[in-house]
């Protein structure tokens, strides 16, 4: 099979890459240039490739396959790095490692590979595949700590038949290291990469205030009665369900409180009591289905945020979306993905509405 | 087998080039050197300056070796700018258009070659001025209307530097009334790590790098005196080769592209290049051209590929008004000694293509 690789440049990609040529496979390596490396790190005519990018060419060259760089940066800016900045600018807490999986990735990287007639593409990704009844299914992976199922669920039937994932079955990440190095490749010890790849100084906020100005700036921190507590210092350092920044205010009257609501048009975080602030009821938006929905409603276990056990639920499919109603109340934060699970395997998902 | 049609990235090696470099790499001495050995290295690297300058109407004293065509372009913008404005057209290979921090951009018209209304404009307004302008434009093979350009300049009482890295034996030169010209062996034929600036006016330059006071003091550094030779040996067939049977199976690609629903970037408007042509292909990235065609064994390029290999909109195209074309077209340049089968088989190559791709478009 032609099969193209999308090489990151990390330890697990380039695995995916040594693993597909040995068994047979005509590997192309290609690598996304999502933004300008030379801006990111501020350092003015610095090359605009970053060691990634160098990374993932050496291992291309070590295993003798051809290799491309694609540029993708208007394509990740706009549909990636703009819209998460516009998510936060909403009072949301976005998931953008979704939303380039779902665009750069799974439609445009994707369709080069058909234009350039590769039967498949394998990604490094830690999930499974499964052949399953006229279908194939998204599973969780064999290494759980490894899971990335979750940044998955907006990958379309049509992607997913497409698609391969050598990682899902692997233990554990040693393995793949250990892998890496029986290849001979440069980068088995190199570390993981870091939560959001655009956001290499690490502050995500700061990024959202230079995009999104109105979300920068304080604001006050209010009672469900509009009674203000206290200010904040930009609505995008929040986030519903959680109590980081909220300083004396987390432990107020003895209760510990938490983030309720982000009002982003009057810049309030709302706090509340964290006991009984729970809902069982939310909506959902964008949803992709992995499973031929039930309308009737169908009984699975759903996860509203990306390190989170699964909690029971039925979720009831509707136009564009659907409705989910959890067994036991919880605090779902708006932006964020609901994605539905059934043991291993991912029915499908979407984004959280306010 | 490849077949290699990117002779504006490199030109295929010429035998003479190579057997000429195999005769001096015997050659152990330093041309600096006052020794016997230093004598002969340094017999070799006259031989060749002669030789390079005779070929352009030129004395040996008006030949400085550089390391290529971006130090060649460097070391003229530097000495013959220093108190110039630096007037760089639009569509300038970059070793021209980063070589100055304060240049001013002379716009092109839709066909590829300068506007010269407007340079005459820039230049009848402001200080004296040295313009820089290429004989032909890599990506495209456009040539500039050079004698026109030159009057301007004589007329204004500017100075003209002529990047002639593309043109050089290729096609037919003339350093009249021009101040310096660049040129790069490897473009010719000849291996890669050498080139000239060839100074038609003033014959001192204020050196980029001063070193050992080579080359009269214009560029410091032991001269790579094997690279030399070959650029000589180069330059001397390149300019004697009868490139019609080339620019003819270059125009047999343009037909063929054309009635496969190919674009050809600046056919039948301007003066080309005989090997150079660019064909652009609605709606389908030069990036997955290029992947294309290269896992269907043929080397081409696009205008513009900066050092990571990422594929960008081409600013020569943009420059020309083409929008987004500009980031759909890729540049075939038939090297020396291109045959007719490889064309035959690229054509088969590009029709594949066009037929995959280009009907998305529709």
């Amino acid at each position: 099979m032609r099969i193209l690789v999308a090489m990151s440049g990390g330890v697990d990609s380039s695995v995916v890459a040594a693993l597909l040529k040995q068994e047979g496979h005509e590997v192309i390596g290609a690598t996304l240039q999502l933004y300008d490396h030379g801006q990111a790190v501020s350092r003015a005519g610095s090359c605009c490739a970053g060691r990634d990018i160098l990374d993932a060419r050496a291992v291309a060259d070590r295993l003798d396959i051809p290799h491309y760089v694609i540029d993708a940066e208007e394509r990740f800016r706009k549909s990636v790095i703009d819209r998460f900045a516009e998510s936060y600018a909403r009072g949301e807490t976005p998931v953008p490692c979704v939303a380039c999986n779902q665009g750069v990735k799974f439609t445009d990287l994707l369709g080069m590979a058909r234009d350039l007639d590769c039967d498949a593409m394998a990604t490094g990704h830690y999930v499974r595949r499964v052949e399953g009844e006229g279908r194939s299914e998204l599973h969780r992976p064999a290494d759980l700590s490894r899971d990335q199922s979750w940044f998955l669920f907006a990958t379309t039937q049509d992607q997913l038949d497409y698609l391969r994932f050598p990682l899902g079955d692997m233990p554990d990440k040693d393995a793949v290291r250990g892998l890496a190095e029986t290849f001979g490749l440069a980068i088995a010890a190199k570390p993981d990469s870091q939560d959001i790849c655009f956001v290499p100084s690490g502050s995500y906020a700061d990024v959202v205030e230079t995009l999104r100005p109105e979300t920068g700036g304080e604001g006050e921190i209010v009672t469900e009665d509009g009674r203000v507590l206290g200010r904040h210092e930009g609505i995008a350092r929040y986030t519903v369900g959680q109590s980081k920044r909220l300083g004396d205010i987390h432990t107020k009257d003895g209760r510990r409180q938490i983030v309720k609501r982000i009002d982003a048009t009057t810049r309030r975080i709302v706090v509340g009591p964290r006991e009984g602030a729970g809902r069982t009821e939310f909506a959902l938006r964008d949803m992709n289905w992995l499973t031929e929905p039930d309308a009737a409603g169908m009984r699975c276990e759903v996860q509203i945020r990306a390190r989170e056990a699964c909690r029971a639920a039925c979720v009831y499919p509707v136009a564009g979306g659907a409705r989910v109603v959890l067994d036991e109340p919880a605090m779902p934060a708006p932006g964020q993905a609901c994605v539905l699970y059934q043991g291993s395997r991912v029915l499908g998902g979407g984004f959280i509405l306010s | 087998m490849t077949v290699y049609l990117d002779a504006n990235a490199t030109e295929c090696l010429r035998p003479s080039a190579m057997t000429a470099m195999l005769d001096a790499l015997r050659c152990e001495g330093n041309p600096s050197s006052v020794h016997g050995p230093g004598r002969k290295a340094r017999a070799l690297l006259e031989a060749a300056r002669s030789q390079i300058g005779s070929l352009w109407g030129m004395g040996p004293e008006q030949v400085v070796f550089t390391s290529g065509g971006t130090e060649a372009n460097a070391l003229a913008i530097h000495a013959f700018g220093q108190g110039r404005r630096v007037l760089v057209g639009a569509t300038e290979h970059d070793a021209v258009r980063m070589a100055s921090s304060h240049a001013e951009i002379v716009p092109v018209r839709g066909d590829g070659q300068l506007c010269l209304d407007a340079l005459d404009r820039m230049l009848g307004s402001g200080g004296p001025a040295l313009v820089c302008a290429m004989i032909a434009n890599n990506e495209t093979g456009i040539l500039h209307p050079l004698e026109a350009i030159r009057d301007l300049c004589l007329r204004h009482g500017a100075l003209l530097h002529v990047d002639a890295v593309q043109g050089a034996g290729r096609i037919a030169l003339t350093c009249d009334g021009v101040t310096s010209m660049a040129v790069s062996g490897h473009k010719a034929g000849g291996a890669k790590g050498a080139g000239a600036l060839l100074l038609g006016g003033e014959l001192h330059v204020t050196p980029l790098m001063r070193g050992g006071g080579q080359e009269r003091g214009r560029r410091g550094g032991t001269q790579p005196l094997q690279i030399i030779v070959g650029m000589a040996a180069a330059f001397q067939d390149a300019c004697a080769q009868d490139w019609r049977p080339v620019a003819d199976l270059r125009d047999r690609i343009d037909e063929f592209a054309l009635s496969c629903g190919a674009r050809v970037i600046g056919d039948r408007h301007a003066p080309r290049l005989p090997n150079t042509t660019s064909l652009s292909l609605w709606g389908v990235p030069a990036q997955t051209q290029l992947m294309m065609l290269d896992l269907a064994g043929f080397a081409v390029s696009t205008g513009s590929a900066c050092s990571s290999g990422k594929v960008s909109a081409s600013h020569v195209l943009s420059a020309m008004g083409l929008g987004e074309a500009a980031a759909q077209a890729i540049r075939i340049s038939l090297p020396w000694n291109v045959t007719e089968e490889q064309v035959v088989a690229f054509k088969a190559a590009y029709r594949t293509m066009a037929e995959r791709l280009g009907t998305r478009a529709a």
